[in-house]
Protein backbone atom coordinates (compact mmCIF):
# COMPACT_ATOMS: atom_id res chain seq x y z
CA UNK A 1 0.00 0.00 0.00
CA UNK A 2 1.18 3.49 -0.75
CA UNK A 3 2.40 5.35 2.35
CA UNK A 4 1.34 9.01 2.18
CA UNK A 5 2.78 9.96 5.52
CA UNK A 6 -0.57 10.94 6.99
CA UNK A 7 -1.94 9.48 10.17
CA UNK A 8 -4.63 10.15 12.74
CA UNK A 9 -3.39 11.70 15.96
CA UNK A 10 -5.21 10.39 18.98
CA UNK A 11 -6.97 13.10 20.98
CA UNK A 12 -5.23 14.09 24.18
CA UNK A 13 -8.47 15.35 25.68
CA UNK A 14 -9.48 13.96 29.04
CA UNK A 15 -13.11 12.98 28.65
CA UNK A 16 -14.48 12.68 32.15
CA UNK A 17 -17.76 11.24 30.87
CA UNK A 18 -15.94 8.21 29.47
CA UNK A 19 -13.08 7.90 31.95
CA UNK A 20 -12.97 4.62 33.82
CA UNK A 21 -12.82 5.66 37.45
CA UNK A 22 -13.41 2.23 38.96
CA UNK A 23 -9.88 2.03 40.34
CA UNK A 24 -10.18 5.52 41.79
CA UNK A 25 -13.46 4.58 43.48
CA UNK A 26 -11.93 1.48 45.05
CA UNK A 27 -8.92 3.30 46.38
CA UNK A 28 -11.05 6.22 47.54
CA UNK A 29 -12.81 3.75 49.83
CA UNK A 30 -9.59 2.15 51.05
CA UNK A 31 -7.70 5.43 51.46
CA UNK A 32 -10.21 8.24 52.00
CA UNK A 33 -7.36 10.65 52.83
CA UNK A 34 -6.36 10.64 49.18
CA UNK A 35 -9.33 12.90 48.45
CA UNK A 36 -7.73 15.71 50.43
CA UNK A 37 -4.71 16.07 48.13
CA UNK A 38 -4.39 19.70 47.07
CA UNK A 39 -1.80 19.10 44.38
CA UNK A 40 0.87 21.12 46.16
CA UNK A 41 3.65 18.93 44.77
CA UNK A 42 5.68 18.63 47.97
CA UNK A 43 5.69 14.86 47.63
CA UNK A 44 7.03 14.93 44.09
CA UNK A 45 9.62 17.57 44.92
CA UNK A 46 11.10 15.52 47.70
CA UNK A 47 10.91 12.15 45.98
CA UNK A 48 14.33 10.59 45.48
CA UNK A 49 13.12 8.37 42.69
CA UNK A 50 11.30 11.22 40.98
CA UNK A 51 14.37 12.96 39.58
CA UNK A 52 15.45 9.85 37.68
CA UNK A 53 12.28 7.98 36.92
CA UNK A 54 9.38 10.39 36.60
CA UNK A 55 7.66 9.04 39.72
CA UNK A 56 5.38 11.70 41.16
CA UNK A 57 2.90 11.05 43.91
CA UNK A 58 0.94 14.11 42.89
CA UNK A 59 0.62 12.78 39.34
CA UNK A 60 -0.32 9.34 40.61
CA UNK A 61 -3.27 10.80 42.51
CA UNK A 62 -4.20 13.02 39.58
CA UNK A 63 -3.97 10.06 37.19
CA UNK A 64 -6.31 8.05 39.39
CA UNK A 65 -8.78 10.94 39.46
CA UNK A 66 -8.70 11.14 35.67
CA UNK A 67 -8.82 7.40 35.08
CA UNK A 68 -5.39 7.01 33.49
CA UNK A 69 -2.91 4.18 34.07
CA UNK A 70 -0.37 5.01 36.77
CA UNK A 71 1.23 1.59 37.23
CA UNK A 72 4.36 2.57 35.30
CA UNK A 73 5.12 5.37 37.71
CA UNK A 74 4.44 3.25 40.78
CA UNK A 75 6.99 0.65 39.73
CA UNK A 76 9.69 3.31 40.22
CA UNK A 77 8.84 3.97 43.86
CA UNK A 78 11.34 2.77 46.45
CA UNK A 79 8.88 3.05 49.31
CA UNK A 80 11.27 5.26 51.22
CA UNK A 81 8.40 7.25 52.70
CA UNK A 82 9.89 10.72 52.27
CA UNK A 83 6.75 11.89 50.52
CA UNK A 84 4.66 10.96 53.56
CA UNK A 85 6.87 13.08 55.77
CA UNK A 86 6.34 16.24 53.74
CA UNK A 87 2.66 16.02 52.81
CA UNK A 88 0.94 19.05 54.41
CA UNK A 89 -2.42 17.29 54.31
CA UNK A 90 -1.01 14.42 56.34
CA UNK A 91 -1.83 11.86 53.68
CA UNK A 92 -0.02 8.59 54.31
CA UNK A 93 1.23 8.49 50.75
CA UNK A 94 3.47 5.47 51.29
CA UNK A 95 0.52 3.48 52.55
CA UNK A 96 -1.52 4.82 49.65
CA UNK A 97 1.07 3.59 47.16
CA UNK A 98 0.92 0.10 48.68
CA UNK A 99 -2.87 0.12 48.52
CA UNK A 100 -2.84 1.19 44.90
CA UNK A 101 -0.36 -1.57 44.02
CA UNK A 102 -2.45 -4.14 45.82
CA UNK A 103 -5.57 -3.01 43.99
CA UNK A 104 -3.74 -3.22 40.68
CA UNK A 105 -2.58 -6.74 41.51
CA UNK A 106 -6.13 -7.87 42.17
CA UNK A 107 -7.27 -6.57 38.82
CA UNK B 1 -31.01 68.55 68.80
CA UNK B 2 -29.64 65.31 67.40
CA UNK B 3 -27.61 65.72 64.27
CA UNK B 4 -28.64 64.21 60.90
CA UNK B 5 -26.34 61.86 59.05
CA UNK B 6 -27.27 60.67 55.57
CA UNK B 7 -26.52 57.03 54.80
CA UNK B 8 -26.74 56.12 51.14
CA UNK B 9 -27.62 52.43 50.92
CA UNK B 10 -29.67 50.22 53.23
CA UNK B 11 -27.71 47.01 52.97
CA UNK B 12 -25.71 45.42 55.75
CA UNK B 13 -23.24 48.33 55.80
CA UNK B 14 -25.89 51.04 55.94
CA UNK B 15 -27.95 49.25 58.59
CA UNK B 16 -25.05 48.46 60.87
CA UNK B 17 -23.75 52.03 60.57
CA UNK B 18 -27.22 53.37 61.39
CA UNK B 19 -27.46 51.10 64.41
CA UNK B 20 -24.14 52.37 65.74
CA UNK B 21 -25.02 55.99 65.01
CA UNK B 22 -28.25 55.63 66.97
CA UNK B 23 -26.31 54.42 69.98
CA UNK B 24 -23.84 57.29 69.55
CA UNK B 25 -26.74 59.75 69.72
CA UNK B 26 -26.85 60.72 66.05
CA UNK B 27 -29.86 60.74 63.78
CA UNK B 28 -29.20 58.44 60.81
CA UNK B 29 -31.29 58.74 57.66
CA UNK B 30 -31.08 55.74 55.33
CA UNK B 31 -31.74 56.24 51.63
CA UNK B 32 -32.29 52.94 49.84
CA UNK B 33 -33.08 52.66 46.15
CA UNK B 34 -34.69 49.21 46.23
CA UNK B 35 -37.89 48.22 47.99
CA UNK B 36 -36.22 46.33 50.82
CA UNK B 37 -33.50 46.66 53.41
CA UNK B 38 -30.57 44.26 53.72
CA UNK B 39 -29.30 44.53 50.14
CA UNK B 40 -27.84 41.43 48.55
CA UNK B 41 -27.67 39.63 51.87
CA UNK B 42 -31.46 39.79 52.19
CA UNK B 43 -31.68 37.62 49.06
CA UNK B 44 -29.10 35.12 50.29
CA UNK B 45 -29.95 31.85 52.02
CA UNK B 46 -27.11 30.96 54.38
CA UNK B 47 -23.83 32.67 55.16
CA UNK B 48 -20.45 31.00 55.56
CA UNK B 49 -18.66 29.94 57.70
CA UNK B 50 -21.33 29.09 60.27
CA UNK B 51 -24.19 28.64 57.80
CA UNK B 52 -26.06 31.43 59.55
CA UNK B 53 -29.45 32.08 57.95
CA UNK B 54 -28.98 35.40 56.14
CA UNK B 55 -32.50 36.42 56.99
CA UNK B 56 -31.69 36.26 60.73
CA UNK B 57 -28.85 38.74 60.35
CA UNK B 58 -30.95 41.10 58.26
CA UNK B 59 -33.90 40.86 60.64
CA UNK B 60 -31.64 41.66 63.59
CA UNK B 61 -30.17 44.68 61.83
CA UNK B 62 -33.53 45.98 60.64
CA UNK B 63 -34.94 45.58 64.13
CA UNK B 64 -32.12 47.59 65.68
CA UNK B 65 -32.64 50.40 63.16
CA UNK B 66 -36.28 51.00 64.03
CA UNK B 67 -35.47 54.46 65.33
CA UNK B 68 -33.69 55.48 62.15
CA UNK B 69 -35.36 57.38 59.33
CA UNK B 70 -35.61 55.11 56.36
CA UNK B 71 -36.60 56.02 52.82
CA UNK B 72 -37.13 53.02 50.54
CA UNK B 73 -37.35 53.22 46.75
CA UNK B 74 -35.64 56.55 46.98
CA UNK B 75 -32.53 57.80 45.25
CA UNK B 76 -30.29 60.80 45.68
CA UNK B 77 -31.06 63.43 43.07
CA UNK B 78 -28.37 65.90 43.91
CA UNK B 79 -25.82 66.71 46.56
CA UNK B 80 -24.48 70.21 46.98
CA UNK B 81 -21.50 71.20 49.00
CA UNK B 82 -22.28 73.89 51.57
CA UNK B 83 -19.86 75.81 53.74
CA UNK B 84 -20.02 73.21 56.46
CA UNK B 85 -21.75 70.14 55.12
CA UNK B 86 -23.98 68.98 52.32
CA UNK B 87 -27.51 69.61 51.07
CA UNK B 88 -28.96 66.35 49.80
CA UNK B 89 -32.04 66.30 47.65
CA UNK B 90 -33.91 63.00 47.39
CA UNK B 91 -36.13 61.69 44.60
CA UNK B 92 -39.17 61.93 46.88
CA UNK B 93 -38.68 65.67 47.18
CA UNK B 94 -37.21 65.63 50.69
CA UNK B 95 -34.25 67.91 51.30
CA UNK B 96 -31.77 67.10 54.02
CA UNK B 97 -28.88 69.04 55.47
CA UNK B 98 -26.11 66.92 56.85
CA UNK B 99 -22.54 67.66 57.85
CA UNK B 100 -21.48 64.11 57.03
CA UNK B 101 -22.53 61.64 54.35
CA UNK B 102 -21.88 57.90 54.51
CA UNK B 103 -21.73 56.11 51.17
CA UNK B 104 -22.70 52.49 51.74
CA UNK B 105 -24.05 51.66 48.34
CA UNK B 106 -22.30 48.32 48.01
CA UNK B 107 -21.70 46.29 44.90
CA UNK B 108 -23.48 45.06 41.84
CA UNK B 109 -23.32 41.41 40.90
CA UNK B 110 -21.56 40.91 37.57
CA UNK B 111 -24.04 40.17 34.82
CA UNK B 112 -23.05 36.61 33.88
CA UNK B 113 -24.75 36.88 30.47
CA UNK B 114 -21.87 39.14 29.45
CA UNK B 115 -19.57 36.13 29.46
CA UNK B 116 -21.27 34.84 26.35
CA UNK B 117 -19.09 31.75 26.11
CA UNK B 118 -20.81 30.40 29.23
CA UNK B 119 -24.29 30.71 27.79
CA UNK B 120 -26.11 32.14 30.78
CA UNK B 121 -29.63 32.98 29.68
CA UNK B 122 -29.12 30.90 26.54
CA UNK B 123 -28.69 27.30 27.73
CA UNK B 124 -31.32 25.62 29.85
CA UNK B 125 -29.16 24.54 32.77
CA UNK B 126 -26.71 27.36 33.34
CA UNK B 127 -27.39 29.37 36.50
CA UNK B 128 -25.54 31.81 38.75
CA UNK B 129 -24.57 31.78 42.41
CA UNK B 130 -27.46 34.12 43.12
CA UNK B 131 -29.99 31.87 41.32
CA UNK B 132 -28.75 28.92 43.32
CA UNK B 133 -28.95 30.83 46.58
CA UNK B 134 -32.53 31.86 45.79
CA UNK B 135 -33.33 28.25 45.05
CA UNK B 136 -31.84 27.16 48.38
CA UNK B 137 -34.04 29.77 49.99
CA UNK B 138 -37.11 28.14 48.45
CA UNK B 139 -37.62 29.82 45.09
CA UNK B 140 -38.52 27.60 42.17
CA UNK B 141 -35.98 27.24 39.37
CA UNK B 142 -36.66 24.93 36.46
CA UNK B 143 -33.05 25.15 35.31
CA UNK B 144 -32.00 23.03 38.28
CA UNK B 145 -32.88 19.40 37.51
CA UNK B 146 -34.78 17.27 40.01
CA UNK B 147 -32.04 14.69 40.36
CA UNK B 148 -28.77 16.06 39.00
CA UNK B 149 -26.02 13.47 38.55
CA UNK B 150 -23.23 15.90 37.73
CA UNK B 151 -23.13 19.49 38.94
CA UNK B 152 -20.41 22.05 38.25
CA UNK B 153 -19.23 25.40 39.59
CA UNK B 154 -17.21 27.88 37.56
CA UNK B 155 -15.09 30.21 39.67
CA UNK B 156 -14.10 33.78 38.73
CA UNK B 157 -16.98 34.63 36.37
CA UNK B 158 -16.47 38.29 35.56
CA UNK B 159 -13.66 38.60 38.12
CA UNK B 160 -9.92 38.59 37.38
CA UNK B 161 -10.92 39.18 33.81
CA UNK B 162 -9.69 42.29 32.11
CA UNK B 163 -12.04 41.78 29.18
CA UNK B 164 -15.02 41.67 31.53
CA UNK B 165 -13.77 44.99 32.87
CA UNK B 166 -12.81 43.62 36.27
CA UNK B 167 -9.24 42.93 37.22
CA UNK B 168 -10.02 42.39 40.88
CA UNK B 169 -10.75 39.16 42.72
CA UNK B 170 -14.22 39.15 44.21
CA UNK B 171 -12.87 37.45 47.29
CA UNK B 172 -16.02 35.70 48.48
CA UNK B 173 -16.84 33.48 45.50
CA UNK B 174 -14.26 30.73 46.09
CA UNK B 175 -15.71 30.24 49.52
CA UNK B 176 -19.28 30.63 48.25
CA UNK B 177 -18.65 28.00 45.57
CA UNK B 178 -17.40 25.56 48.18
CA UNK B 179 -20.32 26.35 50.47
CA UNK B 180 -22.84 25.89 47.66
CA UNK B 181 -21.09 22.73 46.43
CA UNK B 182 -21.45 21.24 49.90
CA UNK B 183 -25.11 22.29 50.03
CA UNK B 184 -25.72 20.62 46.65
CA UNK B 185 -24.00 17.48 47.87
CA UNK B 186 -26.17 17.51 51.00
CA UNK B 187 -29.30 17.74 48.88
CA UNK B 188 -28.14 15.22 46.28
CA UNK B 189 -25.64 12.84 47.91
CA UNK B 190 -25.28 10.76 44.73
CA UNK B 191 -24.36 13.77 42.62
CA UNK B 192 -20.79 14.33 41.42
CA UNK B 193 -19.79 17.93 42.11
CA UNK B 194 -16.91 19.69 40.38
CA UNK B 195 -15.35 23.10 40.95
CA UNK B 196 -13.30 24.68 38.17
CA UNK B 197 -10.87 27.16 39.69
CA UNK B 198 -7.76 29.13 38.78
CA UNK B 199 -6.62 29.60 42.38
CA UNK B 200 -8.54 28.79 45.49
CA UNK B 201 -8.51 31.98 47.51
CA UNK B 202 -9.61 30.86 50.93
CA UNK B 203 -8.18 33.48 53.22
CA UNK B 204 -10.80 33.82 55.93
CA UNK B 205 -11.51 32.18 59.21
CA UNK B 206 -12.49 28.53 58.69
CA UNK B 207 -12.44 28.79 54.91
CA UNK B 208 -9.63 26.25 54.55
CA UNK B 209 -11.53 23.93 56.86
CA UNK B 210 -14.45 24.14 54.46
CA UNK B 211 -12.15 23.20 51.62
CA UNK B 212 -10.85 20.20 53.51
CA UNK B 213 -14.38 19.11 54.44
CA UNK B 214 -15.52 19.55 50.86
CA UNK B 215 -12.75 17.21 49.70
CA UNK B 216 -12.75 14.70 52.51
CA UNK B 217 -16.36 14.45 53.66
CA UNK B 218 -18.22 15.39 50.49
CA UNK B 219 -15.86 14.14 47.79
CA UNK B 220 -16.13 17.39 45.84
CA UNK B 221 -13.63 17.40 42.99
CA UNK B 222 -11.51 20.42 42.22
CA UNK B 223 -10.15 20.92 38.72
CA UNK B 224 -7.59 23.66 38.18
CA UNK B 225 -8.42 25.40 34.95
CA UNK B 226 -10.71 28.13 33.80
CA UNK B 227 -13.73 26.94 31.85
CA UNK B 228 -13.16 28.16 28.32
CA UNK B 229 -16.52 27.45 26.76
CA UNK B 230 -19.83 25.83 27.44
CA UNK B 231 -22.24 24.37 24.93
CA UNK B 232 -25.43 22.39 25.02
CA UNK B 233 -25.67 18.73 24.05
CA UNK B 234 -28.46 17.35 21.92
CA UNK B 235 -30.24 16.08 25.03
CA UNK B 236 -30.03 19.46 26.72
CA UNK B 237 -27.13 18.80 29.07
CA UNK B 238 -24.25 21.21 29.55
CA UNK B 239 -20.97 20.42 27.84
CA UNK B 240 -18.05 22.02 29.64
CA UNK B 241 -14.54 22.49 28.26
CA UNK B 242 -11.50 23.53 30.23
CA UNK B 243 -7.86 22.77 30.42
CA UNK B 244 -6.92 20.50 33.27
CA UNK B 245 -3.81 22.55 33.93
CA UNK B 246 -2.44 20.02 36.42
CA UNK B 247 -2.41 17.34 33.72
CA UNK B 248 -1.61 19.84 31.01
CA UNK B 249 -4.39 18.45 28.86
CA UNK B 250 -7.73 19.67 27.60
CA UNK B 251 -10.67 18.24 29.50
CA UNK B 252 -14.35 17.92 28.76
CA UNK B 253 -17.31 16.77 30.78
CA UNK B 254 -21.08 16.87 30.51
CA UNK B 255 -23.13 18.16 33.39
CA UNK B 256 -26.76 18.43 34.39
CA UNK B 257 -26.36 21.92 35.76
CA UNK B 258 -23.59 24.51 35.81
CA UNK B 259 -23.41 27.34 38.31
CA UNK B 260 -21.42 30.49 37.44
CA UNK B 261 -19.80 32.31 40.36
CA UNK B 262 -20.55 35.87 39.30
CA UNK B 263 -18.31 38.42 40.97
CA UNK B 264 -18.68 41.91 42.40
CA UNK B 265 -18.49 45.24 40.64
CA UNK B 266 -18.94 48.66 42.12
CA UNK B 267 -22.60 49.61 42.19
CA UNK B 268 -23.26 52.10 39.36
CA UNK B 269 -25.27 54.23 41.75
CA UNK B 270 -22.17 54.57 43.94
CA UNK B 271 -20.29 55.84 40.93
CA UNK B 272 -23.00 58.34 40.08
CA UNK B 273 -23.01 59.67 43.65
CA UNK B 274 -19.23 59.88 43.51
CA UNK B 275 -19.70 61.96 40.39
CA UNK B 276 -22.06 64.39 42.12
CA UNK B 277 -19.61 64.76 44.98
CA UNK B 278 -16.49 64.86 42.83
CA UNK B 279 -15.21 61.87 44.74
CA UNK B 280 -12.74 59.91 42.67
CA UNK B 281 -13.23 56.44 41.32
CA UNK B 282 -10.19 54.19 41.74
CA UNK B 283 -8.50 52.25 38.93
CA UNK B 284 -10.46 49.11 39.89
CA UNK B 285 -13.78 50.86 39.36
CA UNK B 286 -14.55 51.12 43.07
CA UNK B 287 -14.54 54.39 45.01
CA UNK B 288 -11.17 55.77 45.99
CA UNK B 289 -10.36 55.95 49.67
CA UNK B 290 -8.04 58.54 51.14
CA UNK B 291 -5.58 55.70 51.44
CA UNK B 292 -5.91 51.95 51.40
CA UNK B 293 -4.30 51.18 54.74
CA UNK B 294 -5.20 53.65 57.42
CA UNK B 295 -8.08 55.67 55.99
CA UNK B 296 -10.11 53.28 53.86
CA UNK B 297 -13.34 54.70 55.24
CA UNK B 298 -12.51 58.30 54.41
CA UNK B 299 -12.84 59.88 51.00
CA UNK B 300 -10.66 62.71 49.77
CA UNK B 301 -13.49 65.12 50.62
CA UNK B 302 -14.20 66.27 54.17
CA UNK B 303 -17.35 64.76 55.62
CA UNK B 304 -17.75 62.03 53.00
CA UNK B 305 -17.22 58.55 54.40
CA UNK B 306 -17.41 55.02 53.00
CA UNK B 307 -18.42 51.65 54.40
CA UNK B 308 -18.62 48.24 52.76
CA UNK B 309 -18.24 47.11 49.19
CA UNK B 310 -18.33 50.55 47.56
CA UNK B 311 -14.55 50.71 48.03
CA UNK B 312 -13.79 47.12 47.03
CA UNK B 313 -14.97 43.56 47.36
CA UNK B 314 -15.81 42.67 50.97
CA UNK B 315 -17.17 39.80 53.01
CA UNK B 316 -20.15 40.34 55.33
CA UNK B 317 -18.06 40.46 58.54
CA UNK B 318 -15.64 42.93 56.93
CA UNK B 319 -18.57 45.08 55.91
CA UNK B 320 -20.04 45.00 59.40
CA UNK B 321 -16.69 45.97 60.92
CA UNK B 322 -16.26 48.83 58.46
CA UNK B 323 -19.77 50.09 59.11
CA UNK B 324 -19.08 50.26 62.85
CA UNK B 325 -15.80 51.99 62.31
CA UNK B 326 -17.36 54.45 59.88
CA UNK B 327 -20.08 55.35 62.38
CA UNK B 328 -17.42 56.11 64.96
CA UNK B 329 -15.32 58.10 62.47
CA UNK B 330 -18.36 60.18 61.59
CA UNK B 331 -19.15 60.72 65.27
CA UNK B 332 -15.59 61.93 65.87
CA UNK B 333 -15.71 64.10 62.78
CA UNK B 334 -18.92 65.76 63.93
CA UNK B 335 -17.66 66.30 67.49
CA UNK B 336 -14.47 68.06 66.39
S1 LIG C 1 7.95 6.53 48.95
FE1 LIG C 1 8.14 6.41 46.72
S2 LIG C 1 7.02 8.21 45.99
FE2 LIG C 1 7.41 8.56 48.16
S3 LIG C 1 9.34 9.72 48.21
FE3 LIG C 1 9.88 7.55 48.40
S4 LIG C 1 10.27 6.88 46.30
FE4 LIG C 1 9.16 8.82 46.17
S1 LIG D 1 2.27 16.43 49.30
FE1 LIG D 1 0.25 15.64 49.81
S2 LIG D 1 -1.18 17.29 49.28
FE2 LIG D 1 0.77 17.74 48.28
S3 LIG D 1 0.54 16.87 46.24
FE3 LIG D 1 1.53 15.32 47.50
S4 LIG D 1 -0.14 14.06 48.30
FE4 LIG D 1 -1.05 15.94 47.51
S1 LIG E 1 -12.69 34.58 45.29
FE1 LIG E 1 -12.08 32.85 44.01
S2 LIG E 1 -13.74 32.67 42.51
FE2 LIG E 1 -13.89 34.70 43.41
S3 LIG E 1 -12.76 36.01 42.03
FE3 LIG E 1 -11.35 35.41 43.67
S4 LIG E 1 -10.31 33.61 42.92
FE4 LIG E 1 -12.11 33.92 41.61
Amino acid sequence: MMEFGFRLSPSSTIDLDRADLSLYRKIERLEPDMKTCMACGSCSATCTAGQYSGMSMRKVILGLQRGTDVSGMLSCCMLCGKCTMVCPRGINTRHLILSICRTYEKK
Amino acid sequence: MKENVIIIGGGVAGLEAARQMLSLGLRPIIVEQSDHLGGHVACWHRLFPDMTPARELVAKLVESCREANIFLETTVQSINRLKDGYAVMLSNGVNILSRAVLIASGFKLFDAAKKEEYGYGVYDHVITNRDLENWFAGAEDLRIPREPKVFGFVHCVGSRDIKAGNTQCSKVCCMTAIKQAIEIKEKFPGCEVFCFYMDLRLFGKKYEDFYLNAQRDYGIRFIRGRVSEVSETIDGRVQVKAEDTLSGKPLKIQMDCLCLMAGMQCNPSATSIADMLHVEVDTDGFLRSKDNIYSILESQKPGIFFAGACTGTKTVPETVAEARAAALSIFNYLSR
